[in-house]
């Protein structure tokens, strides 16, 4: 297997982990509606017995991502979380108190009463996608660092990579376009988030309420979702020759799609897949909706991150020094390391099976207000 | 304090933390998997109460390992930029495996556990709840390969090109996963667990017996989680035994400092504490020979023939090495004239060896706290054989059935319960405080392996963790009391 092979195929992982983990967001979008109004406490606690089951796939799911971009891309790992350090630890914080506030929410012994807790995974259901969105835009916009190799050997400022200014990431709100990229997550995962709960359980007024949020979701999303787009296909992007230099290049990110038309075929089915699984959802009696909806986000996150990525293009942009950039040829591991971890990689498939097994077996029987009201293990 | 320390008390504050939550899921895994496995080979109601019980527990501590546990990883990219390139070579591929093979595991069959009671078959379930304590010995693995590389860096070379450590073959990437550190460490920290795990149990249990409610659950319980903890307790002796082993062999000072040892020799004595000494017996533990040597930090600074007979440099000689190493490096990375880069090359080949020392300011950096690592060894030591007697003597009663009226001993039972725990944070302060001054032994120390951050900034993050991590402790101590006073549904006999 040759190195580019291996670079060309772990960036393909990473692609798909991140487009599994904007799918499994549904858990955050679905914890939105705990400030639903007309909803029941029993309704909520349903909602929140649903989601109490899958959200620690969505956790693994970003730990893996995590794990799988430092094995895979490791100077990726210590200039963008060394660098972008508040927005890191802002998602870091929001996904902490989520996992602790299910087993924390309905307990009297928690101190602070069950509402700060529902607050907390509404927090985390909003801002989890916003900043990871945006943390994913500037891929497309550039970010303030450099990287300088050599200088590991000088004792005053060892570190190799250094970020341009000390808003430490949190800069990237006050640029448009990575922040069209936040919100349009934020209205994805809420869709996603009511296309589960239709699916997953089973009450006739949260089936409504859910069916109502889809509808007024649709146009903030398509808005956002559009603008988003259309910037990317006509602004200028990162072009990395062969020789490894980095350069403006304008409409790149539109050569990117119309050079490997199988990944703009890829994001156009992603997009009619997600569009069916919301007019099921909003429109039609089925409840199956989240599926095409859920695979859909999956092939237009990966066709979005190709496009970062692949066909000579540098997926995290240095606009302080554009040398700097990272490319998937720079900034990763070796051919070895690369070639173990496709060995463990083919394991991946055995694991979704297990998960898809067990997620079968969990979800035969749906949600009903008697089962909250009945056992003994729930949230 | 400047940025090398607050990133230093983070990153401990984390861990410490991580570690308070970790050691109970691995341990009481074990002990509700034995129970439940009762349970479906008894056909008796009264153990799958009983695992219930402590799987109810089990679920609380659970969240909140996560929650640290999450943190922990991403501070090696916020906290340790440099780090985190020079070693994602080799760091990255065990995470990534954990994640893959042991996270998703766990993730995915304690769902199945906690919530699948009456939605999967019997035998589907107990499945499930062995294969989440599997998938929490396999990450405490992986994780473990990665920290006993960083006690041992084995399989890896200096990559001037990349600026990093590499593998380079199966051979390599063999010598990471066998390294006799990592293999010792994961017994080591894995059977503590289940050490954690049965003090917890038998402690709880004596209180029910204290309290005179849930008797034959609490006797059962103890009997279950006395074994698992004795059985943890050997093995942790054993595996604690080649831990100082491997100590004297690739990282002398953290075992000198261990002993608070200034000047070493063959025969050398173990202190118990200061004062109390038997002689020979320091060789004995560290070499497996009574005459073997042992240096002290003297003989470290200043260089020393080992038991093989090799002559270790001084600490000053070994600067000067690095020195040399680095600036060879900067030649390599910086000229375009290839006679020169060939040069470069070869003055960083003879001196790589040594060029994490390059950029230490004075040879006595290379010590460790001494006394924090004296002390925390005794303290981890010591607990250890006492938390062992305590095992053995109430699971001897509990066998005999002559708990009943023992009052003192059910005291003594939950006072092991923070005695554990303390234990267990005195084994890491050896381990990585031993270590200092280095991230990666000998390559990386901490001052080099930092992020490009401000001092301020890591300081707000610190106390921000630190509150947020000791609201979360004190919730969950809170709804734990609460869920043992409210006792298992096994009948009140």
């Amino acid at each position: 297997m040759s190195y580019t092979f291996l670079q060309n195929y772990w960036w393909f992982l990473i692609s798909l982990l991140g487009g599994l983990l904007v799918f499994l967001m549904f858990v955050q979008g679905a914890n939105l509606h705990l400030g639903n109004r007309t909803l029941s406490e029993l309704q909520k606690r349903m909602i929140l017995n649903s989601t109490g089951r899958k959200w620690e796939l969505t956790f693994t799911t970003l730990v893996t991502f995590g794990g799988a971009f430092f094995a895979s891309f490791p100077l990726f790992y210590s200039t963008s979380f060394g660098g972008a350090y508040w927005v890191w630890v802002l998602i870091l914080i929001t996904f902490v108190f989520q996992a602790v506030s299910y087993e924390f929410q309905n307990k009297k012994e928690n101190l602070i009463g069950s509402q700060p807790f529902r607050v907390f995974l509404m927090i985390n259901g909003i801002l989890a996608p916003l900043l990871i969105g945006t943390a994913v835009g500037t891929f497309f916009t550039g970010s303030d660092f450099t990287v300088n190799k050599v200088a590991i050997t000088d004792p005053a400022a060892p570190v190799i990579s250094s970020w341009g200014n000390n808003w430490h990431g949190l800069e990237a709100v006050t640029e448009y376009h990575a922040l069209l990229l936040g919100c349009t997550l934020v209205f994805l995962t809420s869709i996603l988030g009511a296309l589960y709960v239709l699916n997953n359980v089973d009450d006739d007024a949260i089936h409504a309420q859910m069916r109502r949020s889809i509808k007024l979701s649709i146009l903030p999303f398509l808005a956002f979702f559009l603008s988003w787009t259309l910037i990317l296909l006509v602004r200028q992007g990162y072009a990395v020759d062969e020789a490894g230099v980095v350069s403006l290049e304008k409409f790149k990110y539109l050569h990117n799609f119309l050079q490997m038309p199988v990944v703009l075929v890829m994001c156009l089915l992603g997009v009619v897949l997600v569009l069916w699984g919301i007019f099921q959802g909003g429109y039609t009696k089925s409840r199956g909706g989240i599926w095409p909806a859920g695979i859909g986000t999956v092939l237009v996150v990966m066709a979005v991150f190709f496009v970062a990525g692949y066909n000579g293009t540098a997926y995290y942009p240095s606009c302080t020094d554009l040398q700097s950039s990272l490319t998937i040829r720079n900034s990763s591991s070796s051919q070895f390391t690369l070639q173990v971890m496709f060995w463990v990689s083919l394991l991946i498939p055995f694991v979704l099976a297990y998960i898809v097994y067990a997620w079968r077996q969990m979800d035969k029987k749906k949600i009903t207000g008697s089962e909250i009201g009945s056992t003994e293990h729930k949230y | 304090m400047d940025v090398i320390a607050w990133s230093r008390l983070q990153f401990a504050m984390t861990a410490a933390y991580h570690w308070l939550f970790v050691p109970f899921t691995l341990g009481v895994a074990m002990v509700m998997a034995v129970m439940e496995t009762l349970y479906v080979v008894k056909k008796d109601e009264f153990w799958k109460k009983t695992a219930q019980f402590w799987m109810k527990l089990f679920a609380i501590n659970f969240a909140v390992g996560i929650a640290t546990g999450i943190i922990l990883e991403f501070e090696f990219g916020t906290n340790w930029s440099n780090y985190s390139w020079f070693v994602g070579d080799l760091f990255g591929a065990p995470l990534a495996i954990e994640g893959i093979l042991a996270f998703f595991m766990e993730a995915t069959f304690f769902a199945v556990m906690f919530f699948g009671w009456d939605k999967v078959g019997k035998r589907f379930h107990l499945a499930s709840t062995w294969l989440t304590g599997i998938g929490a010995t396999i990450s405490a693995y992986w994780i473990l390969v990665a920290n006993g590389w960083m006690q041992n860096p084995v399989g890896t070379t200096f990559n001037p090109d990349t600026v990093r450590s590499e593998m380079a073959s199966a051979a390599a990437f063999w010598e990471v996963i066998s390294n006799p550190v990592a293999v010792s460490k994961f017994f080591h920290s894995v059977t503590s667990g289940w050490v954690t795990g049965g003090v917890f149990v038998v402690g709880i249990s004596c209180w029910y017996l204290l309290k005179k409610r849930q008797q034959k659950f609490a006797k059962a319980s103890i009997l279950v989680g006395s074994i698992v903890g004795i059985v943890g307790s050997f093995a942790v002796m054993l595996s604690g035994d080649s831990s100082g082993v491997h100590a004297a062999e690739f990282q002398p000072m953290k075992l000198a400092a261990a002993e608070g040892l200034e000047d070493g020799g063959q025969r050398a004595a173990f202190t118990i504490v200061p004062g109390i000494k038997i002689p020979g017996m320091l060789s004995i533990l560290a070499t497996h020979d009574i005459n073997g040597y042992v240096p002290g930090i003297n003989d470290i600074l200043n260089g020393y023939t080992d038991n093989e007979g090799n002559v270790i440099p001084s600490v000053a000689e070994k600067m000067a090495m690095g020195r040399e190493a680095l600036v060879a490096l900067s030649i390599y990375r910086t000229t375009d004239d290839p006679s020169e880069k060939a040069e470069a090359r070869y003055a960083l080949e003879e001196n790589v060896q040594y060029m994490g020392y390059g950029h230490l300011e004075k040879p006595e950096d290379v010590i460790p706290p001494v006394g924090v690592v004296f002390w925390a060894f005794r303290l981890m030591v010591g607990l250890g054989m006492l938390l062992l007697l305590e095992l053995l003597v109430v699971g001897f009663l509990a066998w005999k059935d002559k708990l009943d009226g023992k009052k003192w001993l059910f005291i003594a039972a939950l006072i092991c319960i923070p005695l554990v725990y303390i234990c267990g944070q005195a084994g890491w302060i050896v381990a990585e405080v031993g270590r200092q001054p280095w991230t990666i032994q000998g390559l990386l120390p901490v001052n080099v392996a930092i992020s490009s951050l401000s001092a301020g900034a890591v300081k707000t993050t610190f106390f921000l963790f630190l509150a947020i991590f000791s609201l979360f402790l004190i919730i969950e101590l809170r709804i734990m009391i609460g869920a043992i006073k409210k006792g298992p549904e096994t009948p009140n006999e």
